[in-house]
């Protein structure tokens, strides 16, 4: 089948698509865009969130049927061409990135998370990324980082 | 695998009586963990998100009735107030990720005894609404669940809504897991005081088949307070009383040993959240009579 949406504000379509494959796959396989890591595709580790019409959710969790009209906005629609999202840039600065491979989504959901509360305390932070799993950092740098974001966030 | 995107509740119905076997998908977090890792493959799957009847509640009556492609970021947000029990078990539930896509409805019809909507639809006597072309039915949550992962709706049928009493006193609800998000349930209970019926509800989840309900520690405690006229005055509950609710809710529970913990630490742990939950609850009632 054929699934037509918008990702990242540009009109996509993706063809021959399986019914039961996930927004996740289509998203990576036939559009081209990796930002969205795979490690679980059970929903549990958060590396391929993603807004879906504006909403937070695990793109692995979503069947690419379902995302058909909608429109999507992944980790490679949050910089502004170059430039890093204060976001993306307060995690390279805290030292919030080893590996690597969970940011992505950890950065999805700090920005979901600073868009709805833009002065997060410990203990908000905690809640909101409960679902993204990095098995490097130990979370503390991730902490800092969004503290970080939250800051210059607020003072521009 | 067909895939069928129903944009009304009438031709939701029309599909699913031509396509019985066809698996329903709403948040997707349980079928696409099934469909991503292959443990379930279904012939065909219908997509119920497009059904914008399936999204909304209103009142009915002296119910509220909630469409079952309600998320559990919506019930905290919109009925948090009516529905605390609720709303308390949906805070529990997976991540932001999870609240914001999985519905109570996709929990009904996954009928995990572990789901945690079930034990505060059961403290308030919830009702199910199944229909199909033929027509729709009720039927009390408790005769929705009739065995492990097993519901009673008929391979024609959809799960509409739920309806239930808003709430007309305090309610709780409490889970024992590893850590404080994303986990199964090793045993949850939820409490319901209803000073406008004179009635104790109570669920039990993650501890028998089914999640069930405590009926004899809720006419036990039902009868104490009422035999002490405490509705109208509330004073202290005997703690004797609520030592006894904790017996025999955990009485009620019929747990099994497994990964998550023991049957007997089940039980346990029941009779302790029972017992807080009461103590909880009857506080909160006292502070406000
Ligand atoms: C990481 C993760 C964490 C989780 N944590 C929890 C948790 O803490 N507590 C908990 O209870 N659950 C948890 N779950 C399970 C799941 O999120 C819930 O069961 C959720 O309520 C399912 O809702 P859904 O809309 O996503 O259902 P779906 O996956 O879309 O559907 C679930 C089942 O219901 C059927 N169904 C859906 N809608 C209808 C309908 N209208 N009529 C008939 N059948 C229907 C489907 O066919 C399927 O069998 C978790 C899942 C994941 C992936
Ligand atoms: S890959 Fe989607 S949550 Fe892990
Ligand atoms: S940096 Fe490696 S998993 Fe988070």
């Amino acid at each position: 089948m054929r699934i037509t949406c918008t990702v990242n504000g540009r009109p996509q379509v993706a063809d021959s698509v399986w019914a039961g494959e996930s927004l996740l796959y289509v998203l990576r396989e036939r559009l081209g865009l990796p930002g969205s890591k795979n490690a679980c595709e059970q929903g549990e580790c958060g590396s391929c969130s993603v807004y879906l019409d504006g909403t937070l959710v695990c793109a692995c969790l979503v069947l690419g049927g379902q995302a058909d009209g909608r429109e999507i906005v992944t980790v490679e629609g949050l910089s502004n061409g170059d430039s890093l999202h204060p976001v993306q840039q307060a995690f390279v600065e805290a030292g919030a990135v080893q590996c690597g491979f969970c940011t992505p989504g950890l950065v999805v959901a700090t920005h979901d998370l600073l868009r709805r509360v833009p002065r997060p305390s410990d203990a908000q932070i905690r809640e909101a990324l409960a679902g993204n799993i990095c098995r490097c950092t130990g979370y503390a740098k991730i902490i800092d980082a969004v503290h970080l974001a939250a800051g210059r966030m607020g003072a521009a | 695998m067909e895939f069928l995107q129903p944009t009304s509740w009438p031709e939701a119905l029309t599909m699913k009586a031509a396509h019985p076997e066809a698996m329903p998908i709403a948040g997707g977090t349980d079928v696409m963990v099934e469909v991503n890792l292959d443990r379930h493959r279904p012939a065909a799957i219908i997509d119920l998100t497009r059904v914008a009847e399936l999204t909304e509640w209103g009142g009915e009556g002296d119910l509220l009735r909630i469409g079952s492609g309600v998320t559990y970021a919506r019930i905290i947000d919109e009925l948090g107030d009516r529905l605390p029990g609720l709303a308390m078990a949906s805070r529990t539930v997976g991540s932001p990720q999870i609240r914001n896509r999985g519905t109570v409805g996709g929990n009904l019809g996954s009928a995990s005894p572990a789901g945690d909507a079930h034990p505060p639809l059961l403290a308030m006597d919830a009702l199910v609404e199944l229909a199909s072309v033929h027509g729709s039915r009720r039927l009390p949550v408790s005769e929705f669940f009739i065995g492990p992962k097993r519901n009673a709706a008929r391979p024609e049928e959809l799960i509409a809504a739920f309806l239930i009493h808003p709430a007309s006193g305090p309610q709780q609800f409490s889970k024992v897991g590893t850590r404080n998000a994303m986990v199964i349930a090793v045993c949850s209970f939820a409490l319901a005081l209803d000073p406008k019926r004179r009635r104790i509800g109570t669920g039990i989840g993650s501890a028998a088949p089914t999640p069930v309900t405590a009926a004899d520690a809720e006419r036990f405690m039902a009868g104490v307070l009422e035999e002490a006229g405490l509705w109208e005055r509330p004073s202290e509950v005997d703690a004797s009383a609520i030592a006894r609710f904790g017996e025999l809710v955990a009485a009620a529970a019929r747990p099994i040993d497994d990964v998550r913990g023991t049957a007997a630490y089940r039980r346990h742990a029941l009779s302790v959240l029972a017992r807080r939950s009461f103590t909880w609850a009857w506080l909160e009632y006292q502070r406000s009579a």
